[in-house]
């Protein structure tokens, strides 16, 4: 007892202006210090130079006022707005919120026809239930995006007939993507799904509650966590998809960023380079930020499904 | 009986409690509505096929919410209806295009390969007179044809041959108006005339008949098709030349001299898209090429990431560790990056004379990262390995902090070194927790198109360079060359399907293996 409050007092009084591993070396001999942590905060510094160049150098090359790829080369030599101001000019910002309307539909939809089959394959007994699963498993072996030819050639005759659900519609592409939605998401769901205990549902329905108001009322309050994580990765999947938009829509108005940006880089890669990087910049905060904030349910969402799948 | 009751009694108490109920209603009568617009549409638009899904679809739809013997599928139906169409029927749709030679010059059916050919191959007809003609619009915007023929007034479009039309006002010599259209000023006129002067308006139902054309917009003249279709014998006729064409096997009319003619139709073409991808010289090699280059991409990349990732969640997974959480939130930046903004980032930074690559960190080397064969392999495994290394690291963290304390004891009790302990018992047990997510990123990868043609395009381009193919395309984008949806080649559909069921078969095959292996694997465990 007295040991340790003796060593609480003394790391107060050398830790004031350090860090932690002052405190370390302080309990640790300097040689084993090194030995056991200090080659791993080598490592990290080194690892983290390694990720975070390529953010710091687009953050650099998006507020450098030349604009080009020459000129993004001195990190923050110069910083100006320059870039992120001619962004008005371009459709950029049509584009941003052609994939933020495609994105955020298309994970509703997603979530809502997942866990709907989800809860289905999980609470209900019924013939075709374990021919369903496994075709769901076989499906699932087969992305989506492979078909874009025949997706290509189905939405030339659909839009003869109904031209919304044709080529050059945004609503199209967000039914391709839910096509998919069934095949890589429920399996996700239902491992999820088998782990809240039937006999909530059943003392529900022996209050009569109906099998409608346990499922909108009791499971999927209970399943959030997941149903998150899926809307999560539909919306980011559907943010990064670039075939089938590209195959897809196909004038400028309707683009994705995804699409739009390919074409900066692609046509005029010199020129463009100050208005990519500042677009660049611009498209990755939604993601990113999503992304740091939920990191924890992502990683647990993504162990938990698979490998019960 | 009383439990068929109770049962009944259940599912009624949901059915009729009120506001769920209306809801429903609602929600079925706006599917209905929308239902019966699409089948209407498909009816005059004359899509059997279309109009056949969606009258099955909507019945299903009201057959399953108003039964009480369907429970389980009121929940499937809205996914399984878009799996259906938008999943499996286009993966179906590949096999069969990629048995036909459906691309340029093969676009449609024979039919309307008639129609276009007879279209496309006009000439004025000698001797007919001049037009007065107007140009008009209907009250959907589609362009139309009023002309004045021996003193009587006519109008039609392009979808509908030319019709009297009595009540129109014709004013020296010309129509002025139509009830029902609107004539169009001389400035519309200029700034439409692209489509002005490519309308064709039939003369009559029979194509045979000829159409009216114009190229200033004030005269028209009807003209009449080269060739002559013979339904009978199923034969084209140049009417100018009198050489008889006669459809052959590709799809094509062909004469007795192998001359055909340009617009062909689809047809079934059998193994051939299979063989052009294995036998023909200007494919086969690209594709062996490319096949084995996939593979290398794909498991290389997964091998890499895995490899740094969980180097690094092992140096990580040290408790005493100080500002764990800093490394960990800034290592995972690249993770959470969209995959297509960092491919395009990295393709300027390595870019050769101007990228920050070269320039800064090599000190203005000139090394050419990405048009080098063998180093734009190696920049597309490095970019990847940046993209997917802090994914491996997540999961192999979450990995390492889930397994079990004991068997480290009993291994230290046995006496085994550092080196013993990570090969036999971190390195198996790892492997077992993350195989199943091993494979989706071999899946993945096997399949990045995006950073293929972000990073690279494919290029540099193989030397031969009849075909758009390059050294660093995988699969996936060859598949999309192929095909020529960017305009960059002829379209061929047909061969482009050929490759994908290609790519289904292998990844198929693999998951197939690889999810029982897996199994295994947790048996064992």
């Amino acid at each position: 007892m007295t040991t340790s409050t003796d060593r609480a007092g003394s790391r107060r009084g050398t830790a004031a202006p350090g860090t932690g591993q002052q405190v370390l070396r302080h309990r640790m001999k300097p040689g084993r210090w090194a030995r056991e942590l200090g080659w791993r905060h080598v490592v990290g510094v080194l690892a983290v130079l390694y990720a975070v160049f390529p953010i710091v150098y687009v953050v650099s090359a998006s507020l450098s006022p030349t604009g080009t790829l020459t000129g993004s080369n001195e990190l923050f030599a110069q910083v100006s707005g320059v870039n992120y101001a001619e962004l008005g000019d371009t459709k950029f910002w049509t584009w941003m919120g052609n994939t933020l309307v495609i994105g955020v539909a298309t994970a509703v939809g997603t979530v809502l026809m997942g866990a709907a089959a989800a809860y289905a394959f999980s609470r209900f007994r019924f013939a075709g239930r374990r021919l369903g699963l496994t075709s769901l498993l076989i499906i699932q072996m087969f992305p989506q995006m492979l078909a874009f030819v025949a997706i290509f050639l189905l939405l030339i005759s659909l839009g003869e007939v109904v031209p919304a659900l044709g080529l050059n519609s945004k609503l199209a592409l967000i039914c391709v993507y839910l096509g998919g939605a069934l095949g890589v998401n429920t399996f996700l769901m239902y491992g999820f799904f088998n782990t809240v205990p039937r006999e909530l549902d059943e003392a529900a329905k022996i209050d009569g509650a109906s099998h409608a108001q346990v499922y909108w009322t009791i499971i999927l309050r209970l399943v959030t966590p997941i149903l998150a994580v899926v809307a999560l990765l539909s919306f980011i999947s559907t943010f990064g998809e670039f075939i089938i938009a590209r195959v897809v829509l196909q004038s400028e108005s309707n683009w994705t960023l995804a699409v739009g940006l390919y074409g900066w880089v692609s046509s005029l890669l010199e020129a463009n380079w100050g208005l990519f990087a500042a677009g660049a910049v611009l498209s990755a905060i939604p993601v990113l930020a999503l992304f740091l904030f939920l990191q924890k349910y992502i990683v647990g969402g993504l162990t938990a499904g698979s490998v019960k799948g | 009986m009383s439990r068929a009751r109770y049962k009944g009694a259940e599912a009624g108490s949901g059915t009729f409690s009120g506001a769920g109920f209306a809801v429903k209603l609602v929600l079925i009568a706006l599917v209905d509505a929308l239902g019966v617009f699409g089948v209407l549409a498909a009816w005059r638009a004359g899509s059997w096929g279309i109009l056949a899904a969606m009258v099955a679809l909507l019945v299903a739809a009201n057959w399953v919410y108003f039964t009480k013997r369907a429970l389980p599928l009121k929940y499937i139906l809205p996914g399984l209806a878009f799996l259906l169409v938008y999943q499996v029927y286009v993966v179906g749709y590949t096999g069969y295009v990629a048995f036909t030679n459906y691309g340029d010059g093969h676009n449609s059916t024979k039919e309307q390969a008639v129609d276009a050919l007879l279209v496309q191959n006009e000439r004025r007809v000698e001797g007919s007179p001049a037009l007065p003609l107007t140009v008009v619009e209907d009250g959907d915007g589609e362009l139309g044809f009023a002309v004045v023929e021996d003193g009587a007034a006519e109008v039609g479009t392009a979808e509908e041959p030319l019709v009297a039309a009595p009540d129109a006002t014709i004013d020296a010599g010309a129509v002025t108006e139509v009830p029902g259209w609107t004539v169009l000023d001389r400035a519309t006129v200029l700034q439409r005339q692209d489509e002005v002067t490519t309308l064709r308006v039939p003369v009559s139902d029979d194509a045979a008949d000829g159409s009216v054309r114009t190229q200033d917009a004030r005269t028209g003249y009807v003209f009449q098709p080269v060739l002559e279709y013979d339904e009978a014998a199923d034969t084209m006729t140049d009417t100018s030349t009198g050489v008889v064409y006669t459809p052959n096997d590709d799809g094509q009319f062909e004469s007795a001299d192998g001359e055909t003619l340009p617009v062909g139709w689809r047809v079934t073409v059998g193994f051939e898209n299979f063989a052009t991808a294995f036998g023909d010289e200007r494919y086969a090699g690209p594709f062996v090429k490319i096949l084995l280059w996939t593979f290398a991409f794909a498991v290389l990349s997964v091998v890499t990431t895995f490899a740094l990732g969980m180097f690094l969640a092992m140096v990580f997974n040290d408790p005493r560790l100080r500002g764990r959480k800093v490394y960990r939130t800034l290592m995972i930046l690249p993770y959470a990056m969209p995959g297509f903004l960092a491919a395009l980032l990295w393709s300027g930074m390595l870019n050769k004379s101007f990228g920050v690559i070269n320039q800064v960190l090599l000190g203005g080397a000139a090394i050419p990262w990405l048009t080098d064969p063998w180093l734009a392999k190696l920049s597309v495994l490095g970019v990847n390995l940046w993209l997917g290394f802090p994914y491996m690291f997540l999961i192999c963290t979450g990995a390492l902090q889930s397994l079990p304390g004991d068997v480290y004891e009993a291994a230290r009790i046995d006496g085994a070194g550092k080196w013993r302990t990570w090969r036999s018992i971190t390195m198996p047990l790892l492997l077992v927790a993350t195989a199943p997510l091993l494979i989706s990123s071999f899946a993945f990868n096997f399949n990045n198109f995006t950073l293929i043609k972000m990073l690279t395009g494919g290029g540099p381009r193989f030397d031969d360079a009849s075909v758009p193919l390059g050294h660093t395309d995988i699969l996936i984008s060859m598949v999309y060359n192929v095909s020529g949806l960017d305009g960059s080649a002829p379209r061929d559909y047909g061969l482009a399907s050929a490759l994908s069921i290609v790519i289904f078969v292998v990844v198929g095959v693999i998951s197939a293996i690889a999810f029982r292996q897996t199994r295994k694997l947790e048996e064992l465990s």
